[in-house]
């Protein structure tokens, strides 16, 4: 028996198939993973993230703190309410976690971090934040949905009352705001537009009826699986880890190494010179039949490589995945699926965005 | 989701790897996964089937069945030799899911007379076996 959200009992209602997600009882489709998918891409659909924490970070030095704690820096987020995606570094450069944090106000932000590293990201933030006297606080009381898709915000938004609802509408991709007593943000994991909002867990079942009512396809953690890989967002524990840094995992946009002197946890590590050229995660295309999975064996004429993260994408109807190769792999690699080396292509990420494919599958599968 | 009893057709065998077998005219037999196995597995994406012709032992994998979720091997009910295998699964794995008992099967095997009668299950100790499973 794992934690459950306050949606549990819905879920199993609505038939969802529950499984175990970083010691969470949580849905992982309810009947067909496929049609999620395409419900998020192609109108809109409503996960349960509440597993996921919700951490409040206040003191007259959380701004100093933050710029010490994270890779990416927060004095970018001058607008209230902004906010930005980062990763948590140890010393050596290695991934505690990625996040994203918003600035509410000058002293107070907002983070939200995933489910299976809270303890150690708790753990790590507060023995890093007593020094600066602010106080980290975790939001225990909130759940959290997240409503994607392109009909995602408007189908959100007339469940509100008119004023609220034109706020919500207002908010700028990547911002939040605290609106009519819920803290609602225009993120995602899916590579479609949407909202990630979190409120008091007493209104979670009866907003997620609401949605429901208004055509909201309910959606588990197989078709966010799908969803993201497809936008080519990675999931910390496949593609990001402690053993390896954000550089070696397709983050380097995410590291602010500007300015200079802005001494983050791990900056000296993502400088000092490597004797090995690092790896870096790249995005393959299978062009052989088959399905593309995490460990799976890549050889590249630069040497191997592993898939990370891999499977089959719905909206391209063909199998990609996310792989960490020799630097500067290109074109045409094989990968080692049951004894067989089948071709793949290396591609940029992300496979899919807003709906609509940026990758060429125009060539034929062989059979 | 898992209610084994009821919907197993009377007319099939079964296995524990929750593959079924039914009896051709010609007495080949015709395998593929039951309900309750596609239920498990999700949405199917991909299967891979074996060649005709080749030679298949009891109890060893011989095709792939792919879902969104994770790859699963099927394994032979019997000793023989493929003479089919369902080439619209190439395009619809889906029928995997479908219909599962009928358009989605996977493969038909001329059985191997020499080979001892291999131990499978009727309807109702199929149906007990997943009650147990599930419990």
């Amino acid at each position: 028996m794992g934690l459950k959200t306050p949606l549990y009992d819905t879920h199993v209602q609505a038939g969802a198939k529950i499984v175990d997600f970083g010691g969470w009882d949580m849905p992982l489709h309810y009947g067909s993973q496929l049609e999620e998918h395409h419900a998020v891409r192609r109108d809109a659909g409503v996960f349960d993230v509440s597993h996921m924490a919700s951490l409040d970070l206040e003191g007259a030095r959380a701004t100093e703190f933050l710029r010490i704690l994270l890779a990416n820096d927060v004095a970018k987020l001058r607008a209230p309410g902004k906010g930005l995606y980062s990763c948590l570094l140890k010393e050596d450069g290695g991934v505690l976690d990625d996040l994203i944090v918003y600035r509410m106000h000058d002293t107070r932000y907002r983070m939200v971090v995933n489910a299976g590293t809270r303890d150690k990201d708790l753990a790590w933030i507060r023995a890093h934040a007593a020094p600066y006297g602010v106080a980290v606080t975790e939001r225990r009381d909130l759940a959290m949905l997240a409503v994607q898709g392109p009909e995602a915000r408007a189908k959100t938004a007339a469940l509100l009352p008119a004023e609220t609802a034109a706020r919500a509408l207002a908010l700028p991709v990547f911002s939040a705001a605290d609106i009519g007593g819920w803290f609602v943000a225009r993120t995602g994991y899916t590579g479609e537009d949407g909202f990630e909002i979190a409120m008091p867990a007493a209104e979670a079942t009866t907003v997620w009826a609401a949605l429901r009512a208004a055509d909201v396809r309910p959606a588990g953690l197989g078709a966010r699986d799908t969803l993201r890989l497809e936008a080519g967002l990675c999931l910390y524990g496949n593609d990001l880890d402690e053993a390896h840094d954000p550089l070696e995992s397709g983050l380097a946009w995410t590291v602010a190494f500007d300015p200079p002197d802005r001494q983050f946890i791990g900056r000296a590590a993502l400088e000092r010179p490597r004797a090995a050229a690092r790896a870096e995660l790249v995005g393959l295309l299978l062009e052989d039949r088959g399905i593309l999975r995490g460990h799976q064996v890549v050889s590249t004429d630069r040497g191997a490589g592993e898939i990370t993260s891999g499977g089959f994408a719905p909206t391209l109807n063909r199998s990609i995945a996310l792989a960490r190769l020799p630097r500067g792999t290109g074109g045409e690699v094989r990968v080692d699926i049951r004894g067989k080396a089948l071709a793949a292509r290396v591609v940029k990420p992300p496979f899919v965005r807003h709906g609509k494919p940026l990758i060429s599958t125009s060539t034929e599968i062989s059979q | 989701m898992s209610e084994p009893t009821g919907d197993l057709p009377k007319d099939l065998k079964y296995t524990k790897s929750h593959e079924w077998v039914r009896t051709l005219a010609d007495s080949s037999i015709e395998v593929g996964i039951t309900d309750h196995a596609q239920g498990a597995l999700g949405d199917l994406v991909f299967v891979e089937v074996p060649e005709v012709g080749r030679t298949l032992s009891a109890g060893a994998a011989c095709a792939v069945v792919e879902s969104v979720k994770a790859a699963s091997d099927i394994y032979s009910p019997v000793d023989g030799r493929v003479v089919a295998s369902n080439a619209a699964l190439a395009t619809t794995p889906e029928l995997v899911n479908q219909a599962p008992y009928t358009e989605g099967w996977l493969i038909r095997i001329a059985v191997d007379a020499s080979a001892p009668p291999p131990a499978l299950l009727d309807a109702a100790a199929y149906a007990r076996y997943l009650a147990e499973e599930t419990n």
